[in-house]
Formats: C-alpha cells, sequence, structure tokens
C-alpha cells in the first residue's frame, strides 16, 4: 500500500503548530514581560532580540491553518467554528502586535508609549486566546455527525480560561529565559529574578492542567493510567519534574543558555502531553485523522509543493538564528 | 429573520476584511511589475533617475507588502471561523489551492525579497534584478492560485459531489475553469491599472507642490504611459469576461444589466441608468437605449439577453448592488481611458508636466484603480449569489451558525482594528510618497539575512520615522 497521506500531514501540520509554540512562545513572552520593564533602553534591547525573528516565527501559524484547511477540511471547519471567538481574539491581538513592533521603533517619543501598550496588550490577548482555545479544544467540541453542534460559548468555562491563565506563565517563562540568553547586565539580572518564580507558578500550572483534564475526562484518564500505557508515559511527568528542578537549580548558578533550552523543553513536554491524550483524534473523542481527511487527490496535490518548501523555510529560519546568535545589548539598534 | 440577519452580517464581515486585505495584493502585484521594468531599464539605460525611482518605490512596496502580509493573516482561518459550512463542502479544492498560494509568498519571503529589499550593495547586479523579477514573477503567482480558487467557486469543475462534500477528480480542469483565463487577465490588468493610477496621482502631488525633478516627471510619464496602454485594453477583457459570464452566470448578466423581463419579442434594450427595485421586480426611474443590451451582449438583434424572472426569486443575486457597482466599475473604466488619452495628448504637446487642472485630475484619480477594482469585485461577488460555489452550495448552507450578536461584535471588532491599523500603515505610505524620490545620498543601508533588517520584515526595510511627517 502507498503511504499513510493522513497521517503524514497530521505529523506535518502538528509539528508547524510546536514550531509556532516554540518560536512564537518567547517573543509573545517578551510582550507579556514588557510591563516589568519600564527603561525606553531595555525595552529596545528585549525588542531588538526578537526584531529579526519574530514575523518568520508567525508564518507557522499561517501555514498550520492552511494545512489544516487542505488536509481536514471537515476538522478545520468544526473546530475553527467552535473555537471563532477565541481564535478572532488571538488574529485581533497578533495585528496589533505585529504592527507595534514595526511602528514602535518609527514612532516619536510623543507616540511610542502609545504602541508600547498595544504591544503588550496585543501580546497578553494572543496568548490568552491561545491558551483558552487550547483548554476549549482539549474539553471536547460538540460534533453533530456533519458539522459543529454546540454554541457560540461553548469554549467558556473554567477550565479553558485557567489554560488561557496557564499559558501566560509558559509563554513569560520562554520568553525570560530567551531574554537571559540574550542579554547582560542589569536587564539579564531582572530576568533572572523574574524567571524563578514563573518556573514554579508554570510547574503548578502544569500539575493542575495535568491532574484537572483526566479527571474530568475519563478517556484521558485509561489512556495515560492504564496498564501497559502507563509505563510508556511514565517518562513524561518525570522528565517534566526533573526539567523543572534543573531550571531551579541553573537560574540559581546564573547559566545563561541552558535555562531556554529547558524552558522550550519543558513546553515540549506539555505538547507532548497533549498529543498522548488527545491521539489519534482530531476532534477529540469522536473523530480521527482519518476519518476527518480530505480525498488523498487534495492531500497528495498539496503534499508536492508543501514538501518543496517546508525544507527551504526550515533551512532559512535556522540560518537567520545561526547568523543572529550572541548576546544584543544597547548599543545595536536595529534601524 | 434573525437567520437572514446572521448571514447578512457574516458576508458583511468578511466583505470588509477580503476587501481591506485585496488593496495591498493588489498594489504588490503592480509595483513589483514597476520595479522589475525600472532596474531593468537602470541596467540598460545606466540613467540613475531608474535607480533613484527604484529606491523610492521599493520603500512603498516593502510597507505595502507589510500591510498585505497581515492582513492576509485573517483570510486563512476565517474560512473555518465564519464559514465552516463552506469549508466542509469544499475544503478538499479550496483548501489545496490556498495553501499553494501561501507557500508561494513563504517562498518569497525566504529568498528573493530579501534579496531585493536588502541586498542592493551586497550581491550583483544581475542577481539582484534576478531576484527582482522573481519577487514580480511570484505575486503573479499567488494571484494565479487565489483567482483560480475563486474562479472555482464561480464556474465548478473538475470535481465530484461524494458524501455532501466535494471531491477533485481532475486538478488541471479544477485549477484552469471556465472563468479563471478572463478572471485572471482582469485581475492583473486592475492591478497594474490601480498601480499606475497610484504612481501618477503620487507624481501629480509632488509636481502641484513645486517638487518636480526629473525623477518625478519620469514617474508621471511612465504612469500615462502604462495608463494610456492597459485602460483601454481592460475595457476589451472586461468585455470578454463578460461574455464568459453570460455563457456560465446568466443570472448575474441579468442582474448587471437591471433587465427583468422577455415577455416581448424585441431586443433587449440597454438600461443607463435606473434603480432595480427586486421587490417589485422592475428596474425604477430608467434611462435606456433600445436594443443596445442585445447589441452589446449578443452581437446582434436576433437574441435576448436573460432576464432575472427567468429565474426564480430565491436563485436571484440582489440587482441594485450589483447594478451600481458595476456602473461604478466602468464609469471610472473610461475616466481611466479619458486620463490617459488626454495624458498622451499633453505629453504631445509638451503641457503634460505643467498643466495644473490636467495634474489635479490625475491627482485625483489615484484611488480610482482600487475604487474600481473593489466595485468589480462585489460586483462579481454579490452577482454570485445565492451560491457561494456557483450551482452547488447556497451561501446560506455555507456559514458558521453564529448569532447575531456574535457577529456584530467581531464585526465592530475588525472595523475597528483595522481602520487603526492599517490606517496607520497607509498614512505611513503617502508619508513616503510625500518625501519624493531622493538622489544618490539615499541609497539604502544593508540589510538582510545576517543583517538587522530582515526580509521577514519587509517594514524594516523603511526607516523613516513615523509621525513626524508634518516637521
Amino acid at each position: 500500500m502507498g503511504i499513510d497521506l493522513s497521517l503524514l500531514w497530521a505529523v506535518i501540520i502538528l509539528f508547524g503548530l510546536m514550531m509556532y509554540v516554540v518560536m512564537d512562545g518567547f517573543d509573545l513572552g517578551i510582550g507579556l514581560l514588557f510591563p516589568w520593564v519600564k527603561a525606553k533602553g531595555d525595552r529596545d534591547v528585549m525588542m531588538n532580540t526578537v526584531a529579526p525573528v519574530w514575523d518568520g516565527n508567525e508564518t507557522w501559524l499561517v501555514l498550520g491553518g492552511a494545512g489544516l484547511f487542505a488536509a481536514f477540511p471537515l476538522a478545520y471547519a468544526v473546530v475553527l467554528e467552535a473555537l471563532a471567538i477565541p481564535l478572532v481574539l488571538m488574529l485581533i491581538g497578533l495585528i496589533f502586535r505585529g504592527v507595534a513592533f514595526e511602528f514602535r521603533f518609527k514612532a516619536s517619543n510623543k507616540h511610542r508609549h502609545l504602541w508600547d501598550k498595544a504591544f503588550i496588550g496585543g501580546s497578553l490577548l494572543a496568548t490568552c486566546a491561545q491558551g483558552v482555545a487550547l483548554g476549549a479544544y482539549i474539553q471536547g467540541i460538540a460534533f453533530d455527525g456533519a458539522q459543529y453542534g454546540g454554541g457560540p460559548l461553548d469554549w467558556l468555562s473554567p477550565f479553558s480560561l485557567f489554560c488561557g491563565f496557564a499559558l501566560l506563565f509558559a509563554y513569560a517563562l520562554l520568553g525570560s529565559t530567551w531574554l537571559i540568553m540574550k542579554t547582560e547586565g542589569a536587564l539579564q539580572e531582572r530576568m533572572y529574578e523574574l524567571a524563578k518564580p514563573l518556573v514554579i507558578w508554570l510547574l503548578a500550572m502544569i500539575a493542575s492542567v495535568s491532574l484537572w483534564t483526566p479527571l474530568a475526562h475519563p478517556a484521558i484518564a485509561s489512556r495515560w493510567f492504564t496498564l501497559p500505557n502507563l509505563f510508556w508515559f511514565l517518562p513524561v511527568p518525570l522528565l517534566v519534574a526533573s526539567a523543572g528542578y534543573g531550571l531551579i537549580r541553573l537560574l540559581g548558578r546564573r547559566a545563561t543558555t541552558l535555562p531556554f533550552l529547558l524552558a522550550l523543553a519543558l513546553v515540549f513536554l506539555g505538547y507532548s502531553g497533549l498529543g498522548i491524550s488527545l491521539w489519534p483524534n482530531i476532534i477529540p473523542e469522536q473523530v480521527t485523522l482519518w476519518e476527518a481527511a480530505a480525498p488523498p487527490q487534495s492531500q497528495g496535490f498539496t503534499l508536492v509543493g508543501t514538501l518543496f518548501i517546508l525544507p527551504l523555510i526550515l533551512g532559512y529560519t535556522a540560518w537567520s538564528y545561526y547568523v543572529f546568535r550572541g548576546k544584543v545589548g544597547h548599543g545595536d539598534g536595529y534601524h | 429573520m434573525f437567520g437572514a440577519e446572521a448571514i447578512d452580517l457574516a458576508r458583511i464581515q468578511f466583505a470588509f476584511t477580503i476587501s481591506f486585505h485585496i488593496v495591498f495584493p493588489a498594489i504588490t502585484i503592480g509595483l513589483a511589475s514597476y520595479l522589475a521594468v525600472l532596474e531593468g531599464l537602470w541596467l540598460k539605460t545606466r540613467n540613475n533617475t531608474y535607480r533613484n525611482l527604484y529606491h523610492f518605490w521599493s520603500r512603498i512596496f516593502a510597507v505595502n507588502f507589510g500591510m498585505g502580509v497581515v492582513s492576509g493573516l485573517v483570510m486563512a482561518y476565517q474560512f473555518g471561523t465564519h464559514w465552516s459550512g463552506f469549508s466542509a463542502f469544499a475544503g478538499s479544492i479550496t483548501g489545496p489551492l490556498l495553501t499553494y498560494e501561501v507557500l508561494t509568498a513563504f517562498f518569497l519571503e525566504a529568498g528573493f525579497l530579501g534579496v531585493m529589499l536588502f541586498g542592493w550593495d551586497r550581491v550583483g547586479r544581475g542577481l539582484h534584478f534576478f531576484a527582482t523579477c522573481m519577487v514580480a514573477l511570484g505575486t503573479l503567482v499567488s494571484m494565479f492560485w487565489i483567482l483560480s480558487s475563486n474562479s472555482w467557486m464561480q464556474t465548478p469543475q473538475g470535481h465530484e459531489v461524494i458524501d455532501g462534500a466535494v471531491v477533485p477528480v481532475d486538478w488541471l480542469r479544477v485549477v484552469f475553469n471556465p472563468s479563471f483565463p478572463y478572471r485572471l487577465a482582469h485581475m492583473a490588468l486592475a492591478a497594474f491599472l490601480s498601480t499606475a493610477l497610484f504612481v501618477a496621482s503620487s507624481a501629480a502631488w509632488l509636481l502641484l507642490k513645486g517638487r518636480g525633478s526629473p525623477e518625478v516627471r519620469k514617474m508621471l510619464s511612465m504612469a500615462l504611459g502604462m495608463l494610456a496602454l492597459t485602460a483601454p485594453l481592460q475595457a476589451s477583457v472586461g468585455d470578454l469576461h463578460g461574455l464568459n459570464t453570460l455563457e456560465h452566470q446568466p443570472a448575474k448578466i441579468a442582474a448587471i444589466e437591471g433587465h427583468w423581463d422577455n415577455s416581448g419579442a424585441e431586443p433587449t434594450p440597454l438600461i443607463l441608468f435606473g434603480w432595480p427595485d427586486m421587490e417589485r421586480e422592475e428596474t425604477r426611474f430608467k434611462l435606456e437605449i433600445p436594443a443596445l443590451g442585445s447589441l452589446l451582449l449578443m452581437h446582434g438583434l436576433d437574441e435576448q439577453v436573460p432576464a432575472l424572472k427567468e429565474f426564480a426569486p430565491e436563485d436571484r443575486p440582489n440587482a441594485t448592488l450589483v447594478f451600481w457597482s458595476f456602473r461604478l466599475m466602468v464609469g471610472l473604466g473610461g475616466l481611466m481611458i479619458i486620463l490617459g488619452f488626454l495624458g498622451c495628448y499633453l505629453r504631445w504637446k509638451g503641457r503634460v508636466y505643467d498643466s495644473r487642472p490636467f495634474l489635479r485630475f490625475a491627482l485625483w484619480m489615484g484611488p480610482a484603480g482600487l475604487v474600481a477594482l473593489l466595485a468589480g469585485w462585489f460586483t462579481t461577488e454579490v452577482g454570485r449569489q445565492p451560491w457561494v460555489v456557483y450551482g452547488l452550495l447556497r451561501t446560506q448552507e455555507a456559514a458558521s451558525s453564529h448569532g447575531v450578536m456574535h457577529l456584530s461584535l467581531s464585526l465592530t471588532l475588525f472595523v475597528v482594528v483595522y481602520l487603526a491599523v492599517f490606517g496607520t500603515g497607509v498614512a505611513y505610505m503617502l508619508q513616503l510618497v510625500h518625501k519624493g524620490p531622493q538622489g544618490q545620498d539615499a541609497l539604502p543601508t544593508s540589510g538582510g539575512p545576517g543583517q538587522q533588517r530582515t526580509p521577514a520584515r519587509p517594514l524594516s526595510a523603511v526607516d523613516e520615522t513615523f509621525d513626524d511627517a508634518t516637521a
């Protein structure tokens, strides 16, 4: 038999979304940390650390959306309709943030604070909305066999709001550890101070979501807590605990690069945990990847172009990060 | 009643967001080709006027491109959030076509755009010119996919409907569907015309302010030449597009013509102006020319133009709207032809750079291309109603089941945010225009991969500070 196109597409989309979370996560985090850093010079440095890369990071979001539309139109239709409100809020947050990013550098001193606020507000809105959308997705989406069967506010629940709140800590931790890696002096010290409580908060958030989810969803509980699955998946929480512990130790020892990598690992582990809970359903507990798949003609047709372009995007991304490696100081204005 | 209101709001929101979006890509398409021509001419003649113009317009291009990327982000999600019925039904065709558009855009951003915007003094001249040409080509390829996707919704073929969803059977037939070539040519010319009018208007503005330079005169001359060439061409392509529509979507033509009844035997008149009234099933206060409708559309007096009453009331598009949006487009097209002709005449008389009435006319025609483009899109999209995929899926079935409250809020939010964000962007572009082309000393500083300024953020190509414009 030929290749399982649906599986391949699921891997591409999951990979794209993970790239998005990993990469846009830390630059959204910078916006979240802005209120804790007041000086214009420090704020300039913070933005300069992500200036060369942030927009490229969002391309993954567009690719994820378009790929889902092409390869799993049913899931695209049902899930996006169900999550319409948080997704629209996310888009509006990202628009504000994206434009604020550029115009802040071009604004006069008189108006800069407006774009600073747009940057903070946009980052906050986009992050919360992503977390809420994710939480709402995990808690399940009403599907009547053909289309979305729920109401406009089904996404709104204590659990989804909690996820929106939790994601703030994840992105803020990514942002602060990124800045620890990319900056020096007082700003870096400030980030060390902020990062430590963020780790503890984030671990508490991960623990709460990890307990809340199986308690509310027996299917997810049985996925995790039956044998032999338990043994296969046990490393995930153990790794989370050790990554958290390692992070606190490393921050105490003023390590520069490793905290960011461990923060990424934490986010990646959370993402894997979600994958384990939901796989292979694309509409949780109801529709599998294969049931939501577009016809093979569509998946195959789109795959050709994607497999051609994807390596180019990856290579280019890797190159631009490589070129911008190293510390960013006060002198390195980006204009 | 509530259902009807919700669907209207969903349509208004889509129309609003996509209208805002399309303006930027249209100018991107036109400017990219213009830049390729400018650079080619510079390489050929070594006349620095072309080089200075290239740098002037490439900065405006960069801001415009950035606005297009930001406003496009919304489009990738809106099909699902607000048109889930459509997405589930037609996603297996629309999804891949749109994904190809996204991939084309990424390909551009990742490679050639960087070299074009930031590589002026970092790569050889030939390679830089190649990059500019590839960006121009890329914008045209992007347009190819979008227009293919839209045209398939107008004249679907190459598919089967299985279990209530579309399945592509023959991609060649899907992509090259019957209305696609006409729509593609019409849109490409519209993008070129809009850009030519934007360029001419910018030049006229600077000349009227007494800031004429060889560069400004050159861009006026080039833009007017382009206009004189493409405006009449657009009229004939539009005519062919209309005949194609007559063949595949006769109800749309009937609505555009405001023509209701074919009970008599006489050839169809052409209604110049009037008020098509959907309730009364007639066009009120009409001013018509006998037989001209048959002559124009059927190319003879024997046949009649399709009439709205031949279609069931629930299958009729809103004639009031398309009747007028079509006339707005055609009227502006006529003015463009006049402007192009006048430009040639004054050029010949040697007065084109000094005639203030003419320059004022050119200045006011600046937005005409984009207005006509939007009016044209309104005509074809509203004229497709009540179908979203012609003959296959009704718009009513395509929408997500959001309520009025939800849709009013999200529409308001989009309007406020778009006006604030893109209003600022457009103001910034006009500020750059106002600054005018500069000489040798304004050559761009380098940037690009490995530099602080990067192609992933086209806006960073421009270093003018904002809101110091009035200083």
